[in-house]
């Protein structure tokens, strides 16, 4: 069995993990990250891709409101080319209680949230497709971020400072040593080898996942509920401002604007197991009526695909901590050592994507306090920007179709809805050595627009194949796999023009090219809508 | 409200088909053609513009819209995305022209000959390549000299033509207007021979070639000031056109494309405009047409302009003309004849627009036919220039059927 030693261990690989992980990577330790399958595929990869601007909490939750202003301004500034500076509306409908607005300008004046009411008709006139009947309107600086390209640069810049990034590589024993957690091992889940990682500390950073961790590792109980979130995205944007609704937060208020899809979401559910997330038609539709009040005609609009995701709700209060408004929204940092006498192990959870740096930062102030580093370790992150954020510009939706624009006759296209080329796609394959389509496919959204794979799968696969990444079997199964997970996302909202799409997806994949005979490993069952 | 120009692309399921009829993409690589540029390219534009300059060569023809099982409004798309471009980039003098045929055409007719001797000579016309951008070997048209509305008047006063209390207001647009008056005067013939009261009163242009060379808001003026012109004074009646694309533009596009969906009385003037052979062949339908046509020995091409598909009203000349006997009349087998409107004019797309022509061209050259039927009138200067054969608007050939004489 391999076996590797490391000072700081950090297990999951979500914006909080890679964030730990950048953070003492910067700071000098010498840190390893496992991640159990993609980075990013946990809830981070899953969220509504809203960078707060504090607005949502500035009366319900002052601290995470606090937080939540002053890490978007600190983000513009060092995540800038994961962030699109789109703005925020808060939009008061005729459902809504025309006074909440006045609490709503006293919360965020409380709490630093930058704020103007601004004229009904300046904000329709921003953002047309708004309900023409809404009352009042308030500016924020709310934003959209890709969460990919936030946790992939945070982990090349990690790598630049010395950590391992290792994937597919989930931890199925902690290993102590008396009342010291000494490290971890996990198991490869592509080859099924185990590994150990002997570590002075380990950092669990697996969010909705952080009580199963604590358990192995043999605390006492973690309390974390994951709290089920399922979000719809609609084929382009609607909108091109985040728009919420000015009220205390409840279910399908917020429609964010983000890459070229417009997301609407999201409801708040306790479940048992975080990897056991289904979505209901009852959801769906809960949440198609909410888009409908903030923007009329939204339910004829294009439904492109529809996911949850688990948001790590934090119950069991630290000891000491007695601001009861912290228990849903703040961030959580447990000391074991402190709390149940078991050193070199802390555990980061709760908090929002917005709040991850800030949680980074926390944990690794404490990692330095439990190695006894020796001397002020100061924490770059808030200053030092994120590999291509340097040049501080913003992403825009529209830099994929300038580049497309920049190589019409020298490339090909191979996701057409999401303009991703084959030179793009060959050098992500090249950059990353995977197997995997559906790696590929987060990594530059390949498959993720309207047809949802139906004109990109076939070819991608091809070009797998071309690059010898593939054999003939384990393309075709490749291919298979890819299918069955983009027909998981679909199949809950085929109506109208995502149906007709499935039907001619349906018949290139089983009537044109005959799938379900290809000899692949496994029999993979492809949904049919017939 | 969402904007449902934007909106229909959602209904894409990329199934491809408007690529295989888009005769720009078939012949040059520079343009991605309709799938890409519609409904894909839509999604990443945002309100304040976007960086493609490929939608350019997009010659809005519109057989992309016509032909989308899904109801997508390519055409449309790439013609807005086209203006925000150049409103970004800045409109070129030469589209700036080409977009005002109107000025030109007061310019001009005064000094008919010299500008026609002008518009002949290959040095005036390499220089004016140079300086504007209008290709050199592109057909311009020629000035008459006089202007129709100038006949109109003096027609209106004087004619008492037989009637039989049925009236049309005449749309006849700015090529008859200033370069084809006669065409003007045989559809008020052969509308008048058919007992059909023609109202002709002051008019100009339609802001087409302003909407395709990207000025919409000049466009959006003259188009509502069309619609109240065309409406003083002639309640109810319908509204005649004989030029395809200008009659498109009244009966639907303006609204689509430029947004003027909510102006009541350009909703009211495109309800009831109709093109001039769509008026006619609807007479002939309920019996009213003089049918009585003389025979004419002539072998005849007939092409449908790509902007006429915009009428969704079929091909009536075609019918028409199949009423004249011994007329033997061949249909085109191209889809555009490659000018578009003032797209092959262009420096820069007079080779492609003589490209997506060439179909039609080479089927010219293999019948040799005694002349050429369409109802555009860029696109019959574009074949007469290329193939060398006359061409005619199908009133015309009416017109001769019936004996009829100027
Ligand atoms: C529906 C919804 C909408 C949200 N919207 C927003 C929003 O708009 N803005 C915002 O700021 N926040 C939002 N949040 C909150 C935000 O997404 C989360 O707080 C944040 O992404 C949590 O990141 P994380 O890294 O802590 O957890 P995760 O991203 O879940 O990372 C944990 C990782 O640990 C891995 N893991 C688990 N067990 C193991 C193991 N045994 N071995 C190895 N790896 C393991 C998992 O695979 C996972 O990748 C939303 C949350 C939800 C659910
Ligand atoms: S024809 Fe219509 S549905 Fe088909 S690809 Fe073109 S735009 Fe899409
Ligand atoms: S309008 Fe004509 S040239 Fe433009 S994309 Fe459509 S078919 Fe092609």
């Amino acid at each position: 069995m391999e076996s590797i030693e490391t000072e700081v261990l950090v297990v999951g690989g979500g914006a909080t993990g890679l964030g730990v992980a950048r953070d003492a990577a910067m700071r000098g330790f010498a840190t390893v990250l496992v991640e159990r399958k993609d980075l990013a595929e946990g809830t981070t990869g899953r969220y509504h891709g809203l960078l707060h601007s504090g607005g949502r909490y500035a009366v319900k939750d002052p601290r995470a409101a606090r937080e939540c202003a002053a890490e978007n301004a600190i983000l513009r500034r060092v995540a800038a080319d994961s962030i699109e500076d789109t703005g925020g509306l808060f939009v008061t409908t005729p459902w809504d209680d025309v006074t909440f607005g006045d609490r709503f300008l006293a919360g965020c004046a409380d709490t630093g949230v930058g704020v103007e009411e601004i004229d009904v008709a300046d904000a329709l006139r921003r953002e047309p497709a708004v309900n023409a009947g809404i009352r009042r309107a308030f500016l924020v600086a709310d934003a959209s971020m890709d969460a990919w390209k936030l946790v992939w640069a945070c982990a090349r810049s990690a790598e630049q400072h010395g950590a391992r990034i290792l994937t597919y590589r989930r931890v199925v024993e902690v290993l102590r040593a008396a009342d010291t957690v000494a490290g971890v091992v996990v198991v490869d889940s592509r080859s099924d080898e185990e590994m150990t990682i002997h570590a002075r500390m380990t950092v669990n950073a697996t969010g909705a996942w952080a009580g199963q961790l604590a358990a192995l590792a043999g605390c006492r109980p973690v309390e974390v509920v994951p709290g089920k979130g399922i979000m719809i995205a609609m084929n382009h944007r609607i909108v091109n401002t985040v728009v919420n609704r000015c009220t205390m937060p409840s279910d399908g208020d917020i429609i964010v604007p983000i890459r070229t899809v417009s997301v609407v979401g999201t409801t708040d559910s306790p479940v048992a197991d975080p990897d056991q997330l289904e979505v209901t038609q009852a959801e769906v539709d809960h949440m198609l009526d909410e888009g409908e009040k903030l923007v009329p005609g939204f339910r004829h609009a294009r439904a492109l695909r529809v996911w949850a995701g688990a948001r790590p709700l934090f119950g069991a209060r630290p000891p000491g901590d007695d601001d009861t408004r912290d228990i849903t929204r703040a961030h959580a940092l447990i000391d074991h050592a402190e709390r149940d006498g078991i050193g070199g192990f802390v555990t980061i959870t709760g908090g929002k994507a917005t709040t991850f740096r800030l949680m980074a930062e926390e944990t690794v102030d404490l990692v330095c306090r439990a190695l006894d580093a020796g001397g002020p370790r100061p924490c770059r992150t808030a200053v030092e920007a994120l590999p291509d954020s340097e040049p501080g510009a913003y992403y825009s939706v529209g830099s994929r179709l300038a580049r497309r624009e920049a190589h019409l006759l020298d490339d090909q296209l191979v996701c057409e809805c999401e303009l991703v080329s084959r030179q793009t796609l060959e050098e992500a394959v090249e950059r990353r050595p995977t197997a995997n389509l559906d790696d590929v496919r987060r990594a530059l959204r390949l498959g993720m627009g309207p047809c949802q794979g139906g004109f990109c799968t076939y070819r991608a696969t091809g070009i797998f194949h071309r690059l010898e990444r593939l054999d003939q079997v384990t393309a075709n199964t490749a291919l298979l796999d890819f299918l069955q997970e983009r027909w998981k996302g679909v199949h809950p909202i085929l109506y109208g023009d995502q149906l007709r799409q499935a039907r001619l997806d349906d018949w290139i994949y089983q009537g044109l090219m005959d799938v379900e005979h290809l000899p692949a490993v496994a029999a993979a069952a492809i949904g049919s809508v017939a | 409200m969402e904007d449902l120009i934007r909106a229909s692309l959602d209904h894409c399921i990329k199934c491809t088909i408007c690529e295989t009829v888009c005769p720009v993409a078939q012949v040059t690589p520079l343009f991605p053609g309709p799938k890409y540029e519609g409904p894909q390219a839509e999604r990443f534009r945002l309100p304040s513009g976007s960086a493609d300059a490929s939608v350019d060569y997009c010659s809005g023809c519109g057989l992309c819209t016509q032909v989308c099982p899904q109801g997508v409004k390519i055409a449309e798309i790439n013609s807005r995305a086209r203006a925000h471009f150049k409103a970004q980039k800045g409109v070129s003098v030469r589209d700036r022209i080409l977009a005002r045929p109107g000025l030109t055409g007061r310019l001009g007719t005064p000094v008919a000959p010299l500008a026609n001797r002008v518009m002949a000579n290959g040095t005036a016309r390499r220089l004016m390549e140079k300086a504007v951008g209008v290709h050199h070997a592109a057909p311009v048209p020629v000035y008459a000299g006089h202007s129709f509305q100038r006949w109109a008047r003096h027609h209106e006063r004087h004619a008492s033509p037989r009637l039989d209390g049925r009236s049309v207001v005449y749309f006849h647009g700015c090529s008859v207007n200033w370069f084809e008056p006669d065409l003007g005067r045989m559809v008020v013939a052969v509308l008048e021979h058919n007992g059909v009261e023609v109202k002709m009163p002051r008019q100009d242009c339609c802001g087409l070639p302003l909407q395709s060379n990207g000025l919409f808001d000049a466009a959006r003026r003259a188009l509502g000031r069309l619609a109240r012109d065309l409406s003083a004074g002639s309640a109810g009646h319908a509204v005649v056109a004989s030029s395809t694309s200008c009659g498109v533009m009244l009966k639907r596009e303006g609204r689509e494309i430029l947004g003027l969906d909510d102006d009541e009385t350009l909703r009211a003037v495109g309800a009831r405009t109709f093109d001039v052979c769509e008026y006619l062949l609807d007479l002939h339908g309920q019996g009213l047409l003089d049918t009585g046509f003389r025979p004419l020995p002539l072998t005849v091409i007939y092409h449908a302009a790509c902007q006429q598909r915009g009428h969704s009203m079929g091909t009536p000349a075609l019918e028409l003309l199949r009423l004249v006997p011994e007329l033997e009349v061949i249909r085109s087998e191209a889809d555009c004849c490659g000018m578009a409107g003032t797209y092959g004019l262009k420096k820069e797309k007079y080779d492609i627009g003589m490209a997506v022509g060439e179909r039609l061209f080479e089927q010219v050259r293999r019948v040799g036919p005694d002349a050429v039927a369409c109802d555009g009138e860029t696109c019959r200067w574009q074949i007469t220039k290329a193939t060398g054969r006359a061409s005619v608007h199908p009133v015309e050939l009416l017109f001769r059927a019936y004996g009829l004489e100027l």
